[in-house]
């Protein structure tokens, strides 16, 4: 037991780094899909101005000028704010000039997506390091408080998108191999991938202290952290990993404690509504991804020859049937991992919007500070629903987590699985 | 139009999913009354394939939401 806490470290960097890298690729500031198509998606009265993600090319916009924004800032992001200080969220849009409505799915996409400062409360904002390579001019950094306004070295940064005087566009998953946009990658310490780095952290001190009390205390009843540590252990080890994998468990275990604790940090870190918290790093497709790619990689390359027989030319099915299935089963060795990634973004994200929209409800009753009455009747229908809704999302925190382990093993014991003697 | 759409289809899905946990739930209620020291068991399965079905109909969820 002891010396497979000490394996977490290495698989717990190895996944950070991976995930950290694939941030940038992926995520075009987190799960924007549907910023293009906000009809919502209004700031008042900049006309000409557009956040369109096709182009980053903000230079050759007609029309738009940063010197035209006056009253922007971004204090005006002080409004979104998660939980404690609705009062300032009046001032937040007002510095939008003519714009004081509250518009909800704008809100409730930024809280979801991912950002390059963490925003605290009232108009603090606390900027983390961006880190961008451009080829052709190195590395640009900075903090992100750098970027507002005229910004550093021809690119600045408005509504956490990039603006590049030199007409660079952000490298995403959609135009990595398009060779007619000059792109720049971004290698950021996001939201995201602070709240990572933080939770691998916290994750290794819980291990470390625990697998020197294990040590020491050899033979003894566990105490203290280690006691309540053990049934989560044991849970993993005898419910998750022996019965999938009965065979070879042993080797497999390191990785499936490490994916049950990794993503249940990470998910127990998106529902605190305030700073170490506050990110929504699970309900990152990018991030889900990778974890997916690591169980996909895992099971191809442990698969032994029983297991591709039974999927390319499974015996016990007539002759004229196997083609099909192979076919079948041929996909469901992507869709496996893929349905794993789906999930767990999708429960997270659901989560997360249903609370968001739950507490805008407040701000939609009270029409922005206007009305107090409607305010508190806002607060008075929307704060138990809330308080309902976080607590099936902690369940749904712990249960996600379990489920993306049980499947992973699932996935890796039918690929480990020795013949047996039954049907062969 | 297409938003509205959208959410109908979302909305769609989440019958298929509802009727499908309910029916998961309700054979593991089942099952545990015919044989309570089983339950421990039972519970494990159904979540398991709770999750599958939920995995289904959320693939149509983010499907509408990239609308």
């Amino acid at each position: 037991m002891k010396k497979h806490l000490n394996h977490f470290i290495v698989a717990t960097f190895c996944f950070l780094f991976l995930i950290g890298s694939s941030q940038s690729v992926w995520s075009q500031n987190g799960n924007n899909h549907n910023h293009d198509s906000h009809a919502g998606h209004n700031h008042g009265d900049h006309s000409g101005h557009n956040h369109g993600h096709e182009g980053h090319n903000h230079g050759d916009h007609a029309g738009h000028n940063h010197g035209d924004h006056a009253g922007h800032n971004h204090d005006s992001h002080a409004g979104h704010n998660h939980g404690a200080d609705h009062s300032d969220h009046g001032h937040g849009h007002d510095a939008h000039g003519s714009s004081t409505e509250f518009n909800p799915s704008e809100v409730i996409m930024h809280h979801i997506a991912d950002s390059h400062e963490f925003h605290l409360f009232g108009k603090a904002h606390l900027p983390l390091p961006v880190i961008l390579y451009v080829p052709g001019q190195g590395l640009v950094s900075g903090m992100s408080s750098a970027f507002h306004g005229q910004g550093k070295d021809g690119f600045s940064l408005h509504h956490d998108v990039f603006s590049s005087k030199g007409g660079y566009e952000k490298a995403t998953v959609m135009n990595l191999f398009n060779k007619d946009v000059k792109k720049f990658y971004d290698f950021s310490i996001t939201k995201n991938v602070f709240t990572m780095f933080l939770a691998g952290f916290i994750l290794c001190l819980i291990f470390f202290s625990v697998a020197r009390a294990y040590k020491r205390r050899e033979g003894q009843a566990p105490k203290g952290l280690q006691n309540f540590m053990e049934p989560f252990f044991t849970f993993i080890r005898d419910e998750v990993a022996k019965p999938n994998i009965p065979d070879a468990w042993e080797k497999y275990l390191p990785f499936l404690m490490t994916l049950f604790f990794f993503i249940l940090a990470c998910n127990l870190f998106g529902l605190v509504p305030f700073f170490p918290g506050s990110a929504n790093v699970t309900g990152n497709i990018a991030f889900t991804m990778v974890l997916a790619v690591f169980t996909f990689l895992i099971t191809t390359f442990s698969g032994t020859k029983h297991y591709w027989q039974h999927i390319l030319w499974m015996p016990g099915v007539p002759v004229l049937v196997k083609p099909i299935l192979a076919v079948v089963e041929f996909a469901g060795i992507f869709i496996k991992p893929f349905s794993l990634m789906i999930r767990l973004f999708a429960n997270i994200t659901g989560g997360h919007i249903i609370i968001l929209s739950l507490i805008s409800l407040i701000f939609i009753f009270g029409k922005m500070g206007t009305s107090v009455l409607g305010a508190g009747a806002g607060v008075g229908l929307s704060v138990p629903f809330v308080i309902f809704m976080n607590a099936i999302e902690l369940f749904v925190a712990f249960l996600q987590a379990f489920i993306f382990t049980i499947l992973a093993a699932l996935y890796i014991g039918q690929a480990v699985e020795v013949a047996h003697d039954d049907h062969h | 139009m297409d938003v509205g759409l959208a959410v109908i289809g979302a909305g769609l899905a989440v019958i298929g999913a509802g009727i499908g946990i309910g029916q998961i739930g309700g054979k593991a209620m089942e099952a545990i009354a015919r044989q309570p020291e089983a339950t421990g068991d039972i519970r494990t399965n159904m979540l398991i394939v709770a999750a599958l079905v939920e995995g289904a109909a959320l693939f149509a969820i983010v499907v509408a939401l990239i609308k």
